[in-house]
């Protein structure tokens, strides 16, 4: 491995890319719009929280509202994406009710909430929205089911009884956009190593460009350094700015702690191995696009890149844990927002595991010099 | 080194075809090799065997002493090679592309330099995708002498190109010849070979069919030479009963077949002392088309068939 070799590689490869407005657009551009989209549409486009009917069925025996029941409910307001009003249980059905005010959105809590909660038994809170409302009906939604499925997990972890306090510290609670930026970074990790090194892989092989480099010293340990440092410099950048932008302009809830970064390492290299694997094994560029593009889409949208897993039928979760883009977006939700960073390490296992074979076999399959 | 390329008895074979035959060929340092034979005949098969790209299925070869396929990282510190229709990075600039190429090589290219003297100045920062064809494989040859080859291989470097782009690319050619440098050129145009090849070997469905200098092949190979005499036919019949030769007339002109220089000789006395009305006469050779041609043309009518890496010498 000679560095100037690589660094030369990497000046032409970056060059490129920055000459091709297509590639560009893909990687940088693509996930920008994408955040913006989703965080409008979800987030409600900056008219305030929602006001969110409660009717509060879980009384103690006291005759007032059960601790959990109300953490719950501050819960809710601290998302800011819903304010909550106390509906009177007197005033019968909440649906009729919203109907008859004109409100969008209700919710009810039904008794034995805590009780049940605290027993490992499910029990569902009911959720009323309007589907003409449907930004309202958004927020509620994503308030709703973030402060739940936080709810959920900490059961699962095991601790009995959260006051506020205890889930207070680091993230909050999670809104929609939370999952978003790095579900969005994940994105990136896939996309831009995919789309082009299966292009590139397939197209520099047709049009002799690998065999012209077989002839000078470059080495093909080195240029595919070279690749994998590119996509790693890329992910980077691409997090850096989706970070930025879910932060500054959604008020995305994430912590930045170094067990994100094995996942930035791990990513590219994963990806760019599997693209240069569907690239070598077709035979031309259009079918090695069609190979990518089966890969890479249904990936893109079953891993947890725009919707959390969790959301997903229990079918479909089965699938998204074959995939390695889940790893890498549950790796990066665990450190970035959760901070379980044994599950985090168990999801880079796992990560590491698709890249190392992912690479074995990319290397095994890229002819340099061929015939 | 007196030889700068080596082949003996080359045979590459390739699941349907044997694309080189028992091929044997030396280059001599510091000439032109002009490798000249019809589209698929191996001319790329046996220039990639030579460059180490390609594994042989048999036979010897040495370029500057070493063997191409185990050998080929020393080798390809010393050649510079050209591919059939060469191709690089759609969007970097020739300067650039010098400038990586040196870097690579770990020498200190001169880009104004190179590209001047493959006449892409006026090129230097425009992007790959956008150059024409002939302008894409200047790029080639000026990347091809980054690292200071002393074997330059280029196949079919003018394919395609525009006569003023081909007559470039031959300057260039007779530059490096100039400075010592050895090269291996194939060609599918005769004219090439012939103008720029010290010596040539015509191949053709993976053998060679004549080889040496264009000089050589066509005293060798060439048919007898032609008088011409733009006359009536009586002219015509006058001869053919005089003389031997085979003579043809049609459209106002004889074609006398010479056997000897002196046939002409005889042949034009003989017109004059007869009185008969002429206009004018000249005499012909084969060009290494005409050669190549007939070769060609014969072998694939079963003639030649016997023949194994060498012709027999043909009667015209
Ligand atoms: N990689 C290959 N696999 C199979 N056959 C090949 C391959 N390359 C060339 N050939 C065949 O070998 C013969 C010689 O090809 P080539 O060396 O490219 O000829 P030329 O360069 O003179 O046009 C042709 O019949 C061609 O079809
Ligand atoms: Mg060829």
């Amino acid at each position: 491995m000679n560095g100037a070799r690589i660094l030369a590689d990497l000046k032409v490869t970056a060059r490129g890319y920055l000459r091709n407005p297509i590639a560009l657009f893909f990687s940088l551009v693509f996930p920008l719009i994408l955040i913006l989209l989703f965080g409008l549409i979800f987030a409600g486009s900056g008219s305030g929280p929602v006001t969110l009917y409660v009717q509060n069925f879980d009384h103690a025996a006291n005759g007032t509202a059960t601790p959990f029941s109300q953490a719950f409910l501050s819960d809710l307001n601290r998302t800011n994406l819903v304010s909550v009003d106390l509906v009177s249980p007197s005033v019968g059905n909440l649906s009729t009710w919203l109907g008859q005010n004109n409100n969008p959105v209700g919710l009810v809590i039904p008794a034995g909430f805590q009780a049940s909660f605290l027993a490992h038994r499910p029990v569902n809170v009911t959720l009323f929205t309007n589907p003409q409302a449907a930004s309202a009906a958004g927020s509620a939604y994503g308030a709703v089911a973030g402060v739940l499925n936080y709810l959920n997990l900490a059961a699962a972890n095991g601790t009995a009884i959260l006051g506020t306090t205890q889930y207070n510290v680091g993230s909050t609670i999670f809104t929609y956009i939370d999952y978003l930026v790095p579900g969005l970074i994940g994105f990136s990790i896939l996309t831009s190593p995919m789309f082009s090194m299966v292009d590139v892989t397939s197209t520099y092989r047709k049009d002799g460009i690998f065999r012209q480099l077989s002839l000078t010293p470059l080495t093909r340990d080195e240029w595919l350094a070279s690749r994998v440092l590119w996509y790693t410099m890329l992910t980077f950048l691409s997090a850096a700015i989706m970070l930025g932008f879910g932060v500054v302009v959604f008020g995305a809830h994430v912590i930045l702690n170094v067990w994100l970064l094995p996942f930035l390492f791990a990513g590219p290299l994963l990806f760019v191995s599997l693209g240069m694997v569907a690239g070598s094994i077709a035979r031309t560029p259009e079918s090695a696009a069609v190979i990518g593009n089966v890969i890479t889409f249904p990936m893109m949208f079953l891993a947890g890149t725009f919707f959390p897993v969790s959301d997903f039928g229990p079918g479909l979760q089965v699938v998204a844990k074959l995939l390695p883009l889940y790893y890498v977006i549950d790796g990066m939700n665990q450190a970035m927002l959760f901070q379980n960073f044994g599950r985090a390490f168990g999801d880079l296992l796992v990560v590491l595991g698709f890249a190392a074979v992912l690479f074995a076999a990319a290397v095994y399959l890229f002819r340099w010099k061929g015939e | 080194m007196a030889e700068a390329i080596v082949v003996d008895d080359l045979v590459k074979t390739y699941p349907d075809v044997q694309a080189v035959d028992h091929v044997s060929f030396r280059v001599p340092a510091g000439t032109v090799f002009a490798f000249l034979g019809p589209n698929g005949a191996g001319k790329t098969t046996t220039t990639e065997i030579l460059e180490g790209l390609r594994a042989r299925t048999g036979g010897a070869v040495e370029v500057l002493g070493l063997d191409p396929w185990s050998e080929g990282r020393p080798l390809h510190r010393q050649i510079g090679v050209i591919p059939q229709d060469f191709r690089f990075f759609e969007k970097i600039r020739p300067r650039e592309a010098i400038e990586y190429y040196g870097t690579l090589f770990g020498t200190r290219p001169d880009p104004a330099a190179l590209l001047a003297r493959v006449q892409l100045t006026d090129k230097a920062e425009s992007r790959f995708d956008t150059l024409s064809g002939g302008q894409k494989q200047k790029l080639g040859l000026a990347l091809s002498l980054v690292n200071d080859p002393k074997v330059c291989f280029l196949d079919e470097p003018t394919t395609g190109l525009d006569p003023q782009a081909r007559r470039g690319i031959w300057e260039v050619i007779r530059g490096l010849r100039r400075e010592g440098r050895t090269v291996f050129l194939t060609t599918h145009y005769l004219e090439e070979a012939e103008i720029l090849a010290d010596r040539v070997a015509i191949i053709h469905h993976g053998r060679i069919v004549a080889d040496g200098s264009p000089a050589e092949i066509i005293q060798r190979l060439g048919g007898p030479a032609r008088l011409r005499i733009d006359a009536g036919e009586d002219v015509a019949s006058f001869l053919r009963a005089r003389f031997p030769n085979e003579i043809h007339w049609q459209a106002g002109r004889v074609e006398i077949v010479l056997q000897t220089r002196e046939d002409a000789i005889a042949i034009l006395d003989a017109l004059r002392a007869s009185g008969l009305a002429w206009v004018s006469f000249s005499t012909e050779r084969d060009t290494l088309e005409d050669v190549f041609v007939r070769l060609v043309g014969q072998m694939d009518d079963g003639v030649l068939k016997s023949a194994n890496g060498r012709a027999p010498e043909v009667p015209a």
